[in-house]
């Protein structure tokens, strides 16, 4: 038989079978969250089960992986999964966003343009964009299914009723290809233009057990109104560390007397301009040694 | 049993399914896009790209059908041995393999429902030759436009017609391997 005793990816092979299928239904229907049978995974759901079982299904022993979480190489989560993978399918590693060829992302989507040849994994909480508007499954599939999105344009619409702008920053509701709106996780909605991309990007959702895709260059257009068009805000701050005044920033507090900084939320993206001599405005080489 | 019924599996299953896995990623993904695989072969008529495309995706829970060219008594017996898909009528069919025309009528295999549109067939259609050239192709995974040597375009386009319904399509022609999703516009030229 096919089989051997040995799991590559930790997942056995009829498993990532199933996942695979499952991706690639979501690669033929984009937008669409195709439903799988997600496994028990050695780490808990917080963690980022969905996306670690596709990139389980993806990798091959030839990839180099990345791993980041809220744009971030080095915190546990994102260590962890790297160290899991490294030993389980035998994968190189690197923080380097133009060297990896699958990049598990928690939050963010890196700052450098991504690539043909490069695979976007995203973990994902909750998939369904429709879930705060109606509870049930089988009414939101229902919605998905007649095009019915009008009470989501009414939720937004009367956000800026209330707020003057649509206040949600995070998990901004896209429609990919014309036809299904979809969650994009909980990025920034900074991130949003960057939906359209040259890479493969997969959505696991572990608890909930959902698998959707964006295959490259397909439109992703991020709802709004025409007299409230939308807009991929940011702080408006260039980082302190590189001086880049175009990437998305983390508020940093950075001593007891309430002092902040503000510095690229992308770690690799930052310490790149960094090495390449960009310096911001905190840019003492102490701090940035301390931060790195 | 045959030799050729025994033989023809992957050597080492979860690094080369992984790697087919891949391709078939990349070419469904990228519609258009014709890429090489190896490492499986199934008995005439099943070309290797056809041969590693079962391996990497069907098993017990993916019913088959066998289209009449490719249904016979080594390739059912290869089936059985290496993937233990059940086989099944084009109605009931998770993945179809065949040639082009013997795969007709298209309308009799599954292409999903409204709530699920991802219950539908994929086809893996036997070509004789696969080459970057003849339809355009126009459509998510391409940037501008692709071309590739289809047996036809009236299909692809009725297809195309019923998304987000609709089957999905992979091309074998001896090693080599091409795929093309529902959301796919060809186009004539
Ligand atoms: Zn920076």
């Amino acid at each position: 038989m096919t089989e051997t005793a040995y799991n590559f990816a930790y997942l056995d092979e009829q498993t990532k079978r199933m996942i695979r299928r499952a991706i690639l239904k979501g690669v033929a229907i984009p937008g669409y969250q195709v439903p799988f049978a997600s496994r028990e995974m050695p780490m808990p759901y917080g963690w980022g089960t969905g996306g670690v079982q596709v990139t389980a299904a993806c990798l091959t022993p030839a990839d180099t992986l990345k791993v980041i979480d809220q744009g971030a190489d080095d915190t546990t989560n994102a260590v962890s999964i790297r160290k899991f993978f490294q030993r389980t399918a035998q994968v190189a590693v690197t923080e380097h966003t133009a060297e990896a060829s699958v990049i598990q992302t928690r939050h963010r989507i890196p700052e450098a343009p991504l690539t043909e040849g490069q695979i976007l994994v995203y973990q994902v909480p909750i998939p369904e964009p429709l879930r705060f508007l109606e509870p049930r499954e089988t009414e939101t599939r229902k919605m998905h299914a007649l095009e019915e999105y009008g009470l989501m344009h009414v939720k937004l619409y009367e956000d800026i009723a209330h707020n003057g702008e649509i206040s949600t920053a995070y998990a901004y509701p896209v429609k990919v290809e014309g036809r299904y709106v979809m969650d994009p996780s909980p990025i920034p909605k900074f991130d949003n233009p960057r939906l359209e991309s040259a890479a493969i990007q997969l959505f696991g959702a572990g608890r909930e057990q959902r698998i959707y895709a964006i295959p490259p260059y397909t439109q992703v257009v991020s709802l709004d109104f025409e007299d409230y068009p939308f807009e991929a805000s940011k702080a408006d701050h260039p980082c302190d560390l590189c001086g880049c005044g175009t990437s998305y920033l983390d508020e940093v507090i950075v001593d007891d007397d309430g002092g902040r900084m503000f510095v690229c939320s992308d770690t690799d993206f930052c310490a790149t301009r960094r090495a390449e001599g960009h310096r911001g405005r905190l840019a003492g080489e102490d701090l940035a040694e301390e931060l790195a | 049993m045959r030799d050729d019924v025994l033989s023809g599996g992957f050597a080492e299953a979860p690094v080369e399914a992984a790697r087919a896995f891949r391709v078939a990623l990349e070419a469904m993904a990228r519609p258009g896009t014709i890429h090489t695989v190896s490492g499986a072969a199934a008995p005439a008529p099943v070309s290797v790209a056809a041969s590693v495309l079962l391996l990497t995706l069907c098993d017990r829970e993916t019913p088959l059908y066998l289209a009449p060219g490719h249904d016979g008594a080594a390739v059912r017996d290869w089936v059985a041995f290496h993937i233990g898909a059940p086989l099944a009528g084009p109605g009931e069919a998770m993945f179809a393999l065949g040639g082009w025309d013997a795969l007709k009528p298209l309308d009799a295999y599954r292409i999903g429902t409204p709530d699920y549109p991802d219950r539908s067939v994929t086809l893996i259609a036997e070509l004789p030759d696969l080459e970057a050239a003849g339809a355009r192709l126009t459509g998510p995974g391409i940037r501008e436009a692709a071309f590739l040597s289809l047996p036809e375009i009236d299909a692809f386009r009725a297809n195309r017609a019923l998304f987000p319904l609709g089957w999905d399509c992979f091309l074998a022609a001896g090693d080599r391997i091409a795929a093309l999703p529902r959301t796919t516009i060809v186009e004539a030229l």
